[in-house]
C-alpha cells in the first residue's frame, strides 16, 4: 500500500489545508451520478454527428447532401452554405490566446480530421450515418507532413510568448574549451491528448440566450470567445461544466467542434448534442506538436558543464501559430556558463498544435535529460553525481534567486528511497533472475510555478456558516476538494460549513485551469476573499460596543472555527452568526483576487522541482520494455491535499513513460491522416504496464510565490520521468536510442 | 422496423421498444434509458469506459447490440450500491483516491466488480493489473485502482470466511 | 453504421438459410463486427444474430480424446475451462493474451478465426484497400508498414491476421467445422485462411453464407500439454496486438523431441505454421542451437514488406523464446502476464 508520503510534515494553514482528504466528489463519481456534458438531455434534444475531412489540404468539391438528408432520422445538414451566421470570422486573431477554428467558413481543407459538415438527427443512430452518407469529393493538394518540408522560419514567439531564441554566454567558446563534449539529436512525436471523456457540447438557444453544458478548462474565456463569436453579450452565456472527464490542455480554449454544436443547435432552432468520436480527437482539438531537438553539451574535466545549446526544430498548421517551447527547461535546470536555445519550425496541413500536459516542458525534458546523460557518461560519472554536479544554484539564464528549490533534498530522498547507490556505471550490468536486462535512470523535472489571474466571492451566512464561489474548473486535478480545503481556512471554517460552488460560467472568473497554476490562482482569490469577508466582519464586531472584541483593533482578532477571537486575549470572541446577528445583516461578502505579485516575479525564478528514479526491465533480444519501478520526489510549494497531489504525481509520471515507450501519432506521409487515431493503436500505458510508483513530497517553503506558498503539480510529473526511464533503457541495454517513442526493434538492435 | 426485447437493468424488469437496430447497448442506456453513468470514451471497445455487466459478466457495452441481448440482465454503475450503501468497491475506490477525472470510473469500478466476481486474479497485484488492463485511464490513477480492487476484494471475502468458519 | 435488416434464427438451418441472402453477415458477439461497422468498414445489409441458435455454445469432449469448442463459446470461457487449458495449454495462454477481459467475456471462437485484419489501411474507408474493395489498390504497399507482413504477402495485400487464439490452434491441427446450404464440411484450420494473392478479399475459404460452427482439437494435439507455450512481443503490457508471436508445442521422449508443432502469428495474413522448422526439431536435443535452426527454417521464404525487415529476426528470436520456454516444460499455473517475454518464468534461463 501506498503511504501518503510526508502529509505529517506538511505545515498547516488551518484546519483544512494539508489534510489528505478524500475527493469531496467522490461519491457523485463512483455512483455515476456525477453529470459530464454528454450526460445532460434536455427536452427536445436532437444530436449532431461532424462529417470530417479525409484529405489534409484541397477543397471539399461535393457533398451527397442529399443521401444524408434521406436517411431516416436526419433532420438537418449544415454545411457552409447554410451555416448560420457568425458575429467575427473563425480565422480573426486579436490575441495569441485565440486560436483560429473550423466552423464551415468555407470549402477549404487545411488537415485531415477537419470538420466539414454538420449532420443532426433524431437519434445518435440517424446523425452518424447521415454524416457517413455525405461521402464527400475533393480537389486535394499534396499534403505537409514532416519537418523538412517546405519553408523553415524562426517563429517570434514560443508557447505563449516566450522568446524562440534565448542567449546566456559564449557557447561556441565554451564548447571550445570543454574537456568532453556530445552533440545528440533527440525526436519527439505528434501526440494527442485524449482525454477519456470527447469533447462534448449540449448546446440550447432560448432567443439569443444559449445555454450550454460543455467540458472547459477555463469558463471566462470560453464564454468571451462564444460571445464574440455569436456578437451576443457575455451575460447571455450560460455555461456549466462541473465535471471534466480530463482535459490535460485540449479542453483549455473552446474548440471549433463545440461551436459547431451551438451553430447547429442555432439551425435547428432545438437544443443539440454533439459529441466527437474518437478518431475525430485526432485534429480540430489540438496535439503536441513534434519536435527534432539538437543539443551540444561539453563538460570540463571535473564534469562541470561549460556550455549547453538546444536547438528544436517543431511544426505549427498551416494557418495558425502554437509553436512547442520545448527549449524552456534548458533555461533553468543546469548551471552552465553558456546557454543557448534556439527555435526554427514549418508549417504542415495538420491542425493547430496546442499545449497539451507540461508543453514544452515534456518535450524538452525529455531531450535534456537524455543529453544530460550522454555528457555524465562521457565524462565517466553517475548521472546523479553529474546532475547534482551542475546543480543551479540560482536561475542560468537570468541569475535570479529561486524563490525557493529544495530539489537537492528530492535527489537524496529520491535516490535513498529508490536503492540508487551501488548502481554500476556502465551499461547492460544488471539481470534480474529472468534474465531480462535491468536499467535504472534519473531525471530532474521542473516546471515553472505560474499563476493567471481569478477571482473568487466569499460569504459569511447569518447562521455561521460560509459560501465560497468561484468559476474553477476540475478536470481531476481536485479543484472541488482541494479548493474547498482553502475556502474553509480562508473563512476560519470546517470545510462542512462552507458550500463551496464551482463550475459554472456565473461565477468569478478563476482562470484557465491550466499551466499547473489553478490551485495558486483560485486559491488565491478564495482565500483574498475569505480574508476581505473576515476582516468586514471584524470590522463589524471591533465597532460594536455589545462586541467582547469591541475596540480591539489595534491588537486584531483571529478567525478560528466560526468564531472570531481577540489575537491578545483568546478567551475574549463570539461566533460570527451572533456578529451579524446583533448588525441585523443575513450574510456579509468579500472579494478576493489571485494574481502573480510582479515585484516578486522580477526578484526570483519560481519553478517546482524534482526528481524521478526509473527502473526498467528489458527483453534483451525482443526488445519488449516496461518501466518496473518509479519513484519520484517532487517540491512544489505548500501541499494543500496530499492525496490529490500524489495522484497528480504519478498522472505525470505515467505520462512521463508514455512519451518514452508508448504514445506517438503514426501519420501517413502522403495523406497526412493520423492511421492510428484510436485507443486502440494509440497506446497509452495500461494498467500493467505500472507496476510499482512512488511519490515523495518533499517539504518546501516558499515565501515569495504567493502568500499560501503553493506552487503547482500536475505537470511537473511528466518531466524528468520520460528521461528518467529513456535513460534507464540506455542503462539496461547500452542502447542509447534518440526517437520516441522507444521502438521494439531499436532496444533489440534490429533498427534500420 | 420496430423490435421489442425485454431487458433487467439494474434489477429492474423493462420493455423496450426498438425502432433501430444499430442501438448499442450503451447508447440504449444513456440516450434512451436516462442511464448515463456508463460512459462512452472510444465506442470501439478500446478503453473500457462503458463496462457494464451483462448477465454478470464484465463486458463493453459499446460493441453489443442491444436487440441481441434480449432478455439478458445489465447491471450498470447506478445499480451497484445498496441504497445509500456504496459497494465496497465504490468505497475503495474513494479511500485508494483511484480516479481523478472521474470518466472512466465507472467502468473501472464494474470492471473491478467483473473481475472479483471472475476470480481468477486472486491476490496478486500482477493479476489484477492484468485483469484490469482493458480500462484505460489517462489520468494515470492506475496504483490506486489496483489498491482499491485488492482491498475490495478482501472486504468482500470477509463475510464469506465468517460463515466458513 | 448503415441500417440493416436483423434476424435472429432460430436453428443453425434457419441461419445458413437466411445468411444466403447476398449482403449478409452473421453476428456472434460483434466484438469486431461492429467496429467495422462504426468506421464505415464492413456495410452489411442483413445481420443474422446466432443468439439464439442452439448447439453453438458447448465444449465437448470427443473420444478420442480430443475438443468440440462450439462457435459461440466465449474466449474467456474456453480459457478458463480446466478441461480444455489442461489439455491445451498454450491455446489458453493465447486466448489469455488477446484484447482485454471484457472483449474475452464477449468474443466468440468463431469470430475470433474470422477477425479482419488490423491494417490501418483497411481500417480507413478513404485508403486504397484491396481487401476492402477489390481492386482500389494497396496503400500500406508504400505507406507506414511497420508492422505488416513479411509471409505469404503480394503485391496486392500486406495486411497480417491479428489472432492469437489462431496461432496455437494451427499449431496443434485445429480443424473446422462449417455448415453450409449444401451441408456439413470440416477444413483444417490451417488450409482455412488464405493468403491475400490476387484476391485479399477473399479471407477464408468460407464460401458465402457458410457457418462456422465449432472447432475441433483432435485427441493426439493434448499429447503436447506438458511442452505447450505462447509468446507474444507487444508494444504495451497488455492490451495490444502482437508485433509478432510464436506457439510452440513439443512432445519429448528420451530427452530428444518426439515432436514439435509451430506457428507464428503477427507475421502472414493467416496463422503461418511452420512444418520446416517442426522437421528441423524432429529427434533433435532441445537447445539453443536446434532451435536457432528451427527459427531459421521458419522464417526462410521472409522478405519485407516494407519498413518491417526487423520483423523477420524477432519472429525468428521469439520462436526461439517460445520453444525454450515449451521445452521447460508448461507451468502449473499461467503467468501473471500471460504469454508476455515480461512475464517472470521462475529460473528459467531464457537469454544467454
Amino acid at each position: 500500500m501506498a503511504e501518503l508520503a510526508g502529509s505529517a510534515t506538511h505545515l498547516r494553514h488551518g484546519s483544512s489545508i494539508g489534510q489528505p482528504l478524500t475527493r469531496r466528489d467522490g461519491l457523485l463519481k463512483v455512483t455515476g451520478q456525477a453529470r459530464y456534458a454528454a450526460d445532460n438531455h434536455p427536452p427536445g434534444m436532437l444530436h449532431a454527428a461532424l462529417a470530417v475531412s479525409s484529405i489534409a489540404r484541397g477543397r471539399v468539391t461535393g457533398l451527397d447532401v442529399e443521401a444524408a438528408r434521406a436517411h431516416p432520422g436526419v433532420v438537418a445538414v449544415m454545411t457552409p452554405a447554410n451555416r448560420p451566421a457568425l458575429a467575427l470570422h473563425p480565422d480573426d486573431k486579436a490575441s495569441p490566446f485565440v486560436f483560429r477554428m473550423d466552423l464551415l467558413q468555407d470549402d477549404m481543407v487545411r488537415y485531415a480530421g477537419q470538420p466539414i459538415a454538420v449532420v443532426i438527427g433524431e437519434t445518435l443512430e440517424a446523425a452518424t450515418e447521415g454524416a457517413a452518407l455525405l461521402a464527400p469529393r475533393y480537389a486535394a493538394e499534396p499534403a505537409r507532413t514532416g519537418l523538412d518540408e517546405g519553408e523553415v522560419f524562426i517563429p517570434p514567439m514560443v508557447g505563449i510568448g516566450a522568446p524562440s531564441e534565448v542567449r546566456h554566454g559564449d557557447v561556441e567558446a565554451g564548447l571550445a574549451a570543454a574537456a568532453a563534449r556530445i552533440e545528440a539529436v533527440y525526436e519527439t512525436p505528434a501526440q494527442y491528448h485524449n482525454a477519456m471523456e470527447p469533447h462534448a457540447i449540449v448546446a440550447a438557444w432560448e432567443g439569443d440566450r444559449l445555454s450550454i453544458d460543455t467540458p472547459s478548462q477555463g469558463l471566462t474565456w470560453a464564454r468571451d470567445r462564444i460571445a464574440g463569436l455569436f456578437g451576443i453579450a457575455v451575460e447571455d452565456i450560460e455555461i456549466r461544466s462541473p465535471f471534466l472527464g480530463g482535459g490535460f490542455g485540449s479542453k483549455g480554449l473552446i474548440a471549433g467542434p463545440q461551436v459547431l454544436g451551438i451553430l447547429a443547435a442555432r439551425l435547428v432552432g432545438r437544443p443539440v448534442k454533439l459529441v466527437l468520436r474518437r478518431e475525430q480527437m485526432y485534429g480540430p482539438v489540438g496535439h503536441r506538436a513534434p519536435t527534432r531537438q539538437t543539443l551540444r553539451l561539453g563538460a570540463d574535466a571535473a564534469g562541470g558543464l561549460t556550455a549547453i545549446q538546444h536547438h528544436v526544430r517543431t511544426a505549427s498548421s498551416s494557418f495558425d501559430d502554437f509553436f512547442e517551447p520545448a527549449g524552456g527547461v534548458t533555461h533553468t535546470l543546469y548551471a552552465s556558463p553558456a546557454i543557448v536555445t534556439t527555435s526554427d519550425a514549418v508549417r504542415l496541413d495538420t491542425g493547430t498544435p496546442m499545449f497539451m500536459r507540461a508543453p514544452g516542458e515534456a518535450s524538452g525534458s525529455i531531450a535534456l535529460e537524455g543529453a544530460i546523460d550522454e555528457m555524465a557518461a562521457a565524462c565517466g560519472m553517475d548521472p546523479l553525481e553529474f546532475r547534482l554536479r551542475n546543480y543551479a544554484e540560482v536561475e542560468p539564464t537570468t541569475g535570479k534567486p529561486f524563490s525557493s528549490k529544495a530539489l537537492r533534498e528530492c535527489y537524496a530522498q529520491g535516490a535513498a528511497r529508490f536503492g540508487w547507490a551501488g548502481r554500476p556505471l556502465a551499461p547492460r550490468q544488471m539481470r534480474d533472475a529472468d534474465g531480462l536486462l535491468v536499467g535504472w535512470g534519473v531525471g530532474t523535472a521542473t516546471f515553472p510555478a505560474l499563476m493567471f489571474q481569478g477571482q473568487a466571492r466569499a460569504v459569511l451566512r447569518a447562521d455561521g456558516s460560509g459560501v465560497v464561489e468561484i468559476g474553477a474548473q476540475d478536470m481531476g486535478q481536485g479543484a472541488w476538494t482541494a479548493l474547498a480545503q482553502i475556502a474553509a481556512d480562508s473563512l476560519g471554517l470546517g470545510i462542512d460549513q462552507v458550500e463551496f460552488r464551482a463550475g459554472h460560467s456565473g461565477l468569478p472568473d478563476a482562470g484557465i485551469a491550466g499551466g499547473s497554476a489553478h490551485t495558486a490562482t483560485a486559491g488565491m482569490a478564495i482565500h483574498g476573499a475569505g480574508a476581505d469577508a473576515i476582516a468586514r466582519l471584524a470590522e463589524l464586531a471591533m465597532a460594536d460596543g455589545r462586541s467582547p472584541l469591541f475596540g480591539a483593533g489595534n491588537a486584531g482578532v483571529v478567525a478560528r472555527e466560526g468564531r472570531l477571537l481577540r489575537r491578545d486575549d483568546e478567551s475574549r470572541g463570539e461566533t460570527y452568526a451572533e456578529i451579524l446577528a446583533r448588525a441585523g445583516l443575513g450574510e456579509i461578502e468579500g472579494r478576493g483576487t489571485g494574481a502573480m505579485d510582479p515585484a516578486a516575479q522580477e526578484h526570483y525564478a519560481m519553478h517546482a522541482h524534482g526528481a524521478v528514479f526509473a527502473e526498467v526491465k528489458v527483453d534483451p533480444e525482443l526488445g519488449q520494455i516496461r518501466a518496473t519501478r518509479l519513484v519520484g520526489a517532487f517540491a512544489a510549494g505548500r501541499i494543500i491535499n496530499p492525496r490529490m497531489v500524489q495522484s497528480q504525481y504519478y498522472g505525470g509520471m505515467i505520462w512521463g513513460v508514455s512519451f518514452a515507450l508508448h504514445e506517438a501519432a503514426v501519420v501517413d506521409p502522403r495523406s497526412g491522416r493520423v492511421m492510428n487515431a484510436n485507443l486502440g493503436e494509440y497506446h497509452v500505458p495500461v494498467n500493467a504496464d505500472l507496476p510499482s510508483l512512488e511519490a515523495i513530497l518533499v517539504e518546501e517553503v516558499d515565501p515569495h510565490v504567493n502568500a499560501l506558498g503553493i506552487k503547482g503539480v500536475g505537470e511537473i510529473g511528466v518531466t524528468g520521468s520520460a528521461g528518467a526511464v529513456a535513460n534507464a533503457v540506455w542503462h539496461a541495454t547500452g542502447v542509447r536510442v534518440r526517437r520516441f517513442p522507444i521502438a521494439v526493434e531499436a532496444v533489440a538492435g534490429l533498427a534500420g | 422496423m420496430s423490435l421489442s426485447i425485454t431487458l433487467t437493468v439494474n434489477a429492474v424488469p423493462r420493455t423496450i421498444a426498438l425502432d433501430d437496430p444499430r442501438v448499442t447497448l450503451l447508447d440504449l442506456l444513456r440516450e434512451r434509458l436516462d442511464l448515463t453513468g456508463t460512459k462512452k470514451g472510444c465506442d470501439r471497445g478500446q478503453c473500457g469506459a462503458c463496462t457494464v455487466l451483462v448477465d454478470g459478466r464484465r463486458v463493453n457495452s459499446c460493441l453489443a447490440l442491444a436487440v441481441s441481448h434480449d432478455g439478458a440482465e445489465v447491471l450498470t454503475i447506478e445499480g451497484l450500491a445498496e441504497g445509500e450503501t456504496p459497494h465496497p468497491v465504490q468505497a475503495a475506490f474513494i479511500e485508494h483516491d483511484a480516479f481523478q477525472c472521474g470518466f472512466c470510473t465507472p467502468g473501472q469500478i464494474m470492471s473491478a466488480v467483473g473481475l472479483i466476481r471472475e476470480g481468477q486474479a486472486g491476490d496478486d497485484p500482477e493479476r489484477v493489473r492484468e485483469g484490469m488492463s482493458g480500462n484505460l485511464c489517462r489520468c494515470g490513477a492506475y496504483q490506486g485502482i489496483t489498491e482499491a480492487v485488492l482491498q475490495a476484494q478482501r472486504r468482500l471475502a470477509e463475510p464469506e470466511q465468517e460463515q466458513a468458519a | 453504421m448503415n441500417r440493416f435488416d436483423y434476424i435472429r434464427p432460430a436453428t443453425v438451418a434457419e441461419a445458413v438459410a437466411a445468411a444466403a441472402v447476398p449482403g449478409s453477415a452473421y453476428l456472434a458477439a460483434g466484438t469486431n463486427l461492429l467496429d467495422l461497422m462504426k468506421g464505415g468498414v464492413m456495410r452489411p445489409a442483413r445481420l443474422v444474430d446466432l443468439a439464439r441458435v442452439p448447439g453453438l455454445d458447448a465444449i465437448e469432449a470427443l473420444p478420442d480424446g480430443g475438443l468440440r469448442i462450439g462457435a459461440r463459446v466465449r474466449n474467456a470461457d474456453l480459457a478458463y475451462d480446466p478441461g480444455f487449458a489442461r489439455r491445451f495449454p498454450a491455446v489458453a495462454e493465447a486466448l489469455l493474451s488477446g484484447a482485454s477481459a471484457q472483449l474475452r467475456n464477449a468474443a466468440t471462437v468463431g469470430g475470433n478465426l474470422l477477425q479482419r485484419t488490423r491494417c490501418a489501411y483497411f481500417y480507413d474507408p478513404a485508403s486504397a484497400c484491396n481487401k476492402r474493395e477489390p481492386g482500389a489498390g494497396c496503400d500500406a504497399r508504400e505507406g507506414e508498414n511497420r508492422l505488416h507482413a513479411v509471409l505469404g504477402w503480394s503485391e496486392q495485400c500486406i495486411a497480417t491476421h491479428p489472432s492469437d487464439f489462431c496461432v496455437p490452434l494451427v499449431a496443434l491441427g485445429a480443424v473446422v467445422e462449417i455448415e453450409g446450404q449444401a451441408g456439413r464440411r470440416e477444413v483444417p484450420l490451417e488450409e482455412f485462411h488464405r493468403l491475400p494473392g490476387t484476391t485479399p478479399e477473399r479471407e477464408s475459404v468460407l464460401a458465402p453464407g457458410e457457418l462456422v460452427v465449432a472447432v475441433r482439437l483432435p485427441g493426439e494435439a493434448a499429447g503436447f500439454a506438458g511442452h505447450a507455450r505462447y509468446v507474444k512481443l507487444r508494444e504495451r503490457t497488455s492490451y495490444a496486438f502482437a508485433v509478432v508471436s510464436a506457439a510452440a508445442c513439443l512432445r519429448l521422449e528420451d530427452g530428444a523431441i518426439a515432436e514439435a508443432r509451430l506457428a507464428l502469428g503477427g507475421v502472414a495474413a493467416k496463422p503461418w505454421r511452420v512444418p520446416a522448422a517442426e522437421a528441423v526439431l524432429q529427434g533433435a536435443r532441445p537447445g539453443a542451437e536446434a532451435f536457432r535452426q528451427a527459427a531459421e527454417a521458419a522464417l526462410a521464404e521472409a522478405q519485407p514488406s516494407g519498413e518491417n525487415g526487423f520483423k523477420i529476426e524477432l519472429a525468428r528470436r521469439i520462436l526461439v523464446r517460445a520453444l525454450t520456454l515449451a521445452a521447460a516444460g508448461t507451468p502449473e499455473r499461467l503467468p501473471a502476464l500471460p504469454a508476455s517475454p515480461l512475464a517472470s518464468h521462475s529460473g528459467v534461463s531464457l537469454h544467454g
